[in-house]
């Protein structure tokens, strides 16, 4: 088997899965890390995704996918009846991020939550500098064209998490495919978490 | 892993058109309806080769109309049946019968009642999908398979896949419902209603009993124009037909004088050939009773299904929207069934499951690849 190169970001969610969980990716693009977990972990999964093509190549790789706009929830899910519910560079693509991450924390015992981090540094740099709106290699879109709608950072999600009353379990920050120790909201270009309800104690 | 494909003369496979009798009296069958039917005949057809363990079999269910010739020359499923196609007979054994009721060498209403000597006209008793897939299993049986890779069908074969997957699950290693609802609504109940009104209003329907007299050929005629316009869609017609009107018109005020109209008139003339009016009526009224919730809820229609579903719906197809499909899906999220569901673009309305064969080829290709794997993706 031809071995492809693993995204970073998708051998650190592969680090945080336990064999044979139960496994639900919300907008799960073309399918290549549901498809990872599967190898990797045995893990049961389902994929949920709006694209046609993306759902044309995730049943090509065997996988079981629904064609379902997320922003409709997920209600015919009981409560934790995942292990796991991926939101991998989801978040800030859907109308309604705040009731999507809700549903997820309903459904699954964890959710894994991966997004662009809006404020690193040569974003800060574009707008303060040029006073452009900031174009990079973790945000390649332009204004007109992104499929963004929500614009967010490190910090602000986890201000988010505080609020929400969601506990971060463990998170991990990247940068050019290298792990980003020190003041990620600053030099990371991707944030990725592991959440879960907050239990009163 | 890949596989390599040699040249090979690629022939399809064809029983022909074979039979299969049972439920001889006086162990007729028993309809949903409480009551009896034998003996009963299928016509059915088989593409490909049935391997050793008889685990490749899938059964192909087809809609209103549909016969058991699915697949080779005028097959109704040619573009999806045959070798190295979506359903390829290289490597599946595919079966496929005409339904009882129907009239393509199946028993139905035109066939001769064996305690009159005659065709049993409107003496033949209602069935349902339930009926149809329960002569189905008989003919499974008598082929001596225990477990089909497959059952998939569009429209009523859609429904008769959904019925396989609620009545005998353990038969089925997959399933594959295509444009298809969990129970008609009103509307679909409504146009099918017109076409059997159209055929009872033909002086030659005679309550039925037309048999060896003259056909009620103009009322079913028009019962097939109203099903063929539900079948497509505006844009479809529009590309289609346009206004255009039509060069051979005849001398007379309401001639065929647009293209629409004069291809209507030429299917509903043409299927009277080959179709039953007393078939018609039974197969509508079949359809309209379907509900396969039955006063059960969603959730525990499909409970405990171990079969993996793909379930395919068509973006423009209004007489069975996407919506009916999303439904089914729900269903199988309640009961936790492994299921995928894709939304196909096609301006062709509800006919696009027989004309988009190259998009569902790629998703049942795939879907059955995995499915006889008996594993759910990822690994090669």
């Amino acid at each position: 088997m031809k071995q492809e190169q693993v995204k970073a970001e998708h051998k650190i969610i592969l680090n945080w899965i336990t064999k044979d969980a139960a496994v639900l990716d919300l907008g799960c693009g073309d399918g290549k890390l549901l498809a990872l977990l599967i190898n990797e972990r045995q893990v049961r999964a389902q994929g949920i995704e709006l694209d046609e093509n993306s759902i044309h190549r995730c049943v090509a790789q065997g996988l079981s996918v629904f064609q379902q706009d997320i922003d409709t929830g997920l209600s015919e899910y009981a409560d934790n009846s995942f292990d796991y519910v991926i939101l991998n560079q989801t978040l800030q693509q859907v109308k309604k991020p705040d009731f999507a991450l809700k549903e997820a924390l309903r459904v699954g015992k964890k959710v894994i939550v991966s997004f662009p981090n809006f404020v690193q540094a040569s974003a800060r740099f574009q707008i303060f500098f040029k006073g452009r709106v900031p174009v990079t290699k973790a945000l390649p879109y332009e204004w007109y064209d992104t499929p963004n709608l929500h614009f967010l950072g490190i910090a602000d999600f986890k201000d988010y998490c505080k609020k929400r009353n969601i506990r971060i379990e463990k998170s991990a920050f990247i940068r050019k495919n290298n792990i980003v120790k020190l003041f990620p909201n600053l030099f990371a270009e991707m944030g990725l978490f592991v959440c879960s309800k907050q239990i009163s104690s | 892993m890949e596989e390599h494909h040699f040249a090979t003369v690629n022939k399809l496979e064809n029983s022909g058109k074979q039979t299969f009798t049972f439920a001889n009296p006086p162990a007729e069958l028993i309809l949903e309806s409480g009551e009896k039917l034998g003996p009963i005949t299928l016509a059915y057809e088989t593409f490909g080769e049935l391997n050793p363990q008889k685990s490749n079999a899938i059964l192909v269910l087809h809609a209103l109309t549909g016969d058991a010739h699915a697949a080779g020359p005028n097959g109704w499923w040619e573009s999806l049946i045959g070798s190295g196609k979506g359903l390829d007979t290289d490597k599946y054994f595919v079966i496929c019968a005409n339904v009882i009721g129907g009239c393509r060498g199946s028993t139905g209403p035109s066939s001769v009642n064996p305690k009159t000597g005659k065709p049993y006209g409107t003496d033949f008793p209602l069935i349902s999908i339930g009926d149809m897939v329960n002569a189905q299993v008989r003919l499974i049986d008598h082929l001596g398979i225990q477990k089909l890779l497959s059952v998939i069908g569009g429209s009523m074969g859609g429904m008769q896949a959904l019925q396989w997957m609620v009545s005998h699950p353990e038969r089925i290693r997959s399933a594959i419902p295509i444009a298809t609802t969990l129970k008609h609504t009103p509307q679909q109940i409504a146009f099918n209603e017109v076409g059997r009104q159209a055929i009872m209003a033909d002086p030659n329907w005679k309550k039925g009993h037309y048999y060896g007299s003259t056909i009620p050929a103009k009322g079913l005629a028009v019962a097939r124009m109203i099903g063929h316009i539900t079948y497509m869609s505006d844009a479809s017609m529009a590309e289609k037909f346009g206004r255009r009107l039509k060069e051979d018109k005849e001398p007379f005020k309401f001639s065929a004088e647009f293209e629409v109209e004069g291809y209507l008139r030429y299917r509903g003339d043409n299927f009277v050939k080959r179709f039953d009016a007393n078939s018609y009526l039974y197969i509508t009224k079949a359809i309209d009773y379907f509900n396969i919730l039955n006063g059960k809820n969603l959730a525990s229609i499909f409970a405990g299904l171990k079969a993996k579903v793909l379930v395919i719906s068509f973006k423009s197809d209004w007489l069975y929207p996407s919506y009916q499909s999303q439904e089914i899906v729900k269903a199988c999220k309640l009961a936790g069934v492994d299921t995928t569901y894709c939304e196909i673009s096609s301006t062709y309305g509800h006919d696009a499951f027989l004309l988009e064969t190259e998009q569902e080829t790629q998703l049942i290709n795939h879907f059955l690849k995995t499915a006889s794997n008996g594993h759910n993706g990822g690994a090669q």
